[in-house]
């Protein structure tokens, strides 16, 4: 039984890949952990483990495609953002050892601050796409995609959903591959996108859709499952297939139905459907991108229904229930919830650093008025909520320096950054050379708890060397202080956080204390250690 | 024959682990398994739940229909009751009374409880409470499981087999009062039900 995350992560191990990177982030983190933990892809010597943020792991997973040998990189929607210009640009040099890019997007923004469609991506970059219905086909598409990275020599993207990452199905594995010996490209002028080498690929780029898209079209995973009904024919990308056979105990839905997990999708399979059919309903995950495309801007042609014409909502995941809506069939809700079922929001735990942090900083500022705190995305994120309302943003990794910068420079004082170690790693130390160049009246702190907590623990980049950094950055050694955050130094680190805030420079502050969580983890598998040895 | 669960509780209470145990003797069993879990955010002390869904036939979706759950299964009392409109007429509620209270308006228990007993088809007991009868604190979830053993397509032997699976490694004594507590929590239910055991 694997959960989808893990079945990719098999699957790369069967397939013959060399190494896989990444930067945590929910729903894509079980992957890399998996391989991580596996004993085979120990054995094996594949190369696991975390990069500093995306756009590193991606290079380095494009450098390993160099050399010849499979590569994978695995990331949450978001973080196809930072990665995007590795991204985008390995499309243009295409790929030598087979590359799979997985992208793991967030509808419902479960534990994410947007719902971006990352075949958006896919498609900005002409690169082909895979979006597995079942842990099954996420197992096999990985085994496919790396086949069709190396037959057309591009990066291939594989984008899932939480669904499926984090749902678990019994999944059969396929034989083992070898991996590939190290091989360079055999055209020494494919990875230097000098314009005039651009401009070659480029055009091979472009030339190389029409194979995809025959590719897509010969692909298992595109199927087209006729029905008698041609009132309406139902197109169903990913993991909507699923929640449309829900809807159908028999499994016979009646209709035509298109079937689709390989983009891009041929037109001929498109403009079959549509010709049978009398109107179509578009049944996607995410931005409603196949119905945009089929209906076009002026919707001229026959009724297509799907996210924009309201047939399934605009946001937000898909299920059985809104599926089945959209078909007309409703599942009858069972009693409501009583009244005095109240939210649970989460929390931080119990006795974390971060609220001693926050709670000297709330402090410190008392004599200013509100608005103050620049922060950004980690566990010390829950201090926007009750009991203290410590922070006043949270935008993308790495904007809590950069912008408490830009409003420093708009005069606004003072103006306080909070960041995390691990994201201070994967993008704050730019925006700090920043503002020390600038001189920018900051404060910044940044929470050391030793480890990516949010994201269930992973090690940190830069443990034990973070007031090297900042110094190394050009942050004053004066102004460089470290501090443990608990009650009885509160008086303490308050005075400090206020002496900081009142200096005219860049000034860092490191509380340092490790994540609860992660010292109980690390001393229960010393306990197992001990009994095991 | 198909089964779907709702296991619910609180970030940090540990329902994956019974998820595991039944998926593991589901699967002896040969059925087919398909289980949605919560990773993330919430998992920080907010509200958590995993759709466990078992069947004789391939499953489709990860997500169960609203109305179609036969059985929440629930580590605290409140969260029994936030899935209520995913339940069928006919579903049965499982849930444990100890509360988990982190927050500050957590609702009076004595009314939960009120509201639990409403329910048409239910079984409520202290887990917690007699995990520490036990002596075995880190035990309530199985027990737990014990309570709701009688309501699912599967053997008792067959989950106990996997609960000997999931702790042979800390060795035979945890192993026994494991089972010892899942016995404890199935005769709980029976007996609240004026069930014979099979
Ligand atoms: C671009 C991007 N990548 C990854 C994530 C997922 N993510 C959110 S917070 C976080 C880790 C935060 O770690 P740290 O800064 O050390 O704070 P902590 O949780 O330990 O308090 C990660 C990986 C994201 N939101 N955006
Ligand atoms: S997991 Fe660690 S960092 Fe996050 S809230 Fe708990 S103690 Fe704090």
């Amino acid at each position: 039984m694997l959960l989808g995350d893990e079945a990719i992560a098999q699957a790369g191990i069967d397939a013959g890949m060399s190494g896989i990177y990444a930067y945590p982030g929910t729903p894509s983190t079980e992957i890399t952990e998996y391989v991580i933990h596996s004993r085979e892809a120990k054995a094996k010597g594949i190369r696991a483990g975390w990069s500093a943020n995306e756009k590193t792991a991606m290079e380095a997973a494009l450098g390993m495609s160099y050399a010849g040998k499979r590569a994978m990189v695995c990331m949450k929607h978001v973080g196809l953002n930072v990665a995007a210009d590795a991204f985008v640009n390995a499309a243009i040099t295409g790929a030598n050892g087979g590359l799979i890019v997985v992208a793991a997007d967030d509808p419902s923004m479960h534990s994410s601050q947007n719902e971006q469609d990352s075949r958006f991506f896919g498609k900005f970059a002409m690169m082909p796409i895979m979006e597995p219905s079942s842990q099954q086909e996420a197992y096999d598409m990985v085994h496919e995609a790396f086949d069709l990275s190396e037959k057309f020599r591009i990066p291939v993207l594989m984008r899932i959903t939480t669904r499926l990452a984090h749902s678990r199905a019994g999944v059969q594995p396929r034989a083992k591959r070898e991996q590939n010996p190290v091989q360079i490209p055999s055209d020494p002028r494919q990875f230097i996108l000098l314009p005039a080498n651009a401009r070659r690929n480029y055009k091979k780029l472009l030339a190389n859709q029409v194979s995809f898209e025959s590719d897509a079209g010969a692909s298992a995973f595109n199927q087209y499952i006729d029905g008698e009904d041609t009132s309406r024919g139902i197109i169903a990308c990913g993991l909507a297939y699923n929640y449309l056979m829900e809807n159908f105990p028999s499994r016979v839905v009646g209709h035509p139905v298109l079937k689709i997990g390989q983009y891009p999708v041929p037109p001929a399979l498109i403009h079959r459907i549509y010709e049978q059919c009398d109107s179509l309903l578009v049944l996607e995950d995410g931005y409603p991108i196949m119905e945009e495309l089929i209906r076009g801007y002026l919707n001229l042609g026959k009724p297509i229904h799907g996210r924009l014409d309201g047939s399934i909502p605009r946001d937000g995941e898909l299920d059985p229930n809104n599926v089945g809506a959209a078909l007309g069939i409703h599942h009858q809700e069972g009693r409501p919830v009583p009244s005095l079922v109240v939210p649970r929001p989460p929390s931080l735990c119990k006795g974390c650093p971060h609220i001693y942090s926050y709670q000297s900083l709330n402090d410190a500022l008392n004599t200013y008025s509100k608005g103050r705190v620049f922060s950004d995305i980690g566990c010390y994120t829950l201090g926007a909520l009750q009991p203290f309302d410590a922070i006043n943003t949270c935008v993308d990794m790495g904007a809590s320096i950069t912008m408490a910068k830009g409003a420093a420079d708009a005069g606004f004082r003072p103006a306080v950054a909070v960041i995390g170690d691990s994201t201070f790693t994967h993008s704050g130390i730019t925006g700090l050379i920043d503002a020390v160049n600038d001189r920018s009246p900051i404060t910044v702190l940044i929470l050391d708890n030793g480890t990516t907590a949010m994201t269930g623990g992973q090690d940190s980049m830069a443990t034990g060397r973070i007031e090297a950094i900042c110094e190394g950055c050009g942050v004053e050694k004066d102004h460089i202080h470290v501090i443990n955050p608990i009650q009885k130094y509160h008086e303490e680190n308050m005075a400090i956080m206020k002496r900081e805030i009142e200096y005219e420079g860049v000034s860092v502050i490191i509380p340092r204390r490790e994540c609860l969580v992660t010292v109980a983890s690390r001393i229960r598998s010393q306990k197992t250690e001990n009994t095991e040895a | 024959m198909k089964k779907d669960i709702i296991l619910a509780g609180v970030g940090g209470q540990g329902i994956l682990s019974i998820a595991a145990t039944i998926g593991m003797a589901a699967v002896r069993k040969g059925l087919y398994m398909k289980q949605a879990e919560v990773h993330g955010m919430s998992q920080r002390g907010g509200d958590v739940q995993s759709n466990l869904r078992l069947s004789d036939e391939p499953i489709a979706s990860d997500l169960i229909p609203r109305g179609g759950v036969d059985l929440i299964l629930s580590v605290e009392p409140m969260e029994a009751l936030r899935y209520l409109p995913m339940l069928s007429p006919n579903g049965w509620l499982i849930t444990n009374t100890a509360p988990h209270i982190n927050i500050p308006n957590y609702p009076d228990l004595e009314a939960l409880k009120e509201e639990i007993a409403h329910q048409p088809r239910h079984v409520m007991l202290d887990a917690d409470q007699i995990a520490r009868d036990m002596e075995a604190r880190r035990s309530a979830n199985i027990i737990m499981l014990g309570a709701a053993s009688p309501f699912l397509c599967l053997e008792p032997q067959e989950l106990e087999a996997s609960i000997a699976q999931i702790f042979q490694r800390k060795g035979q004594e945890v192993v026994d009062q494991n089972i010892a507590a899942f016995r404890k929590g199935r005769e709980i239910a029976l007996e609240q039900e004026g069930m014979q055991d099979i």
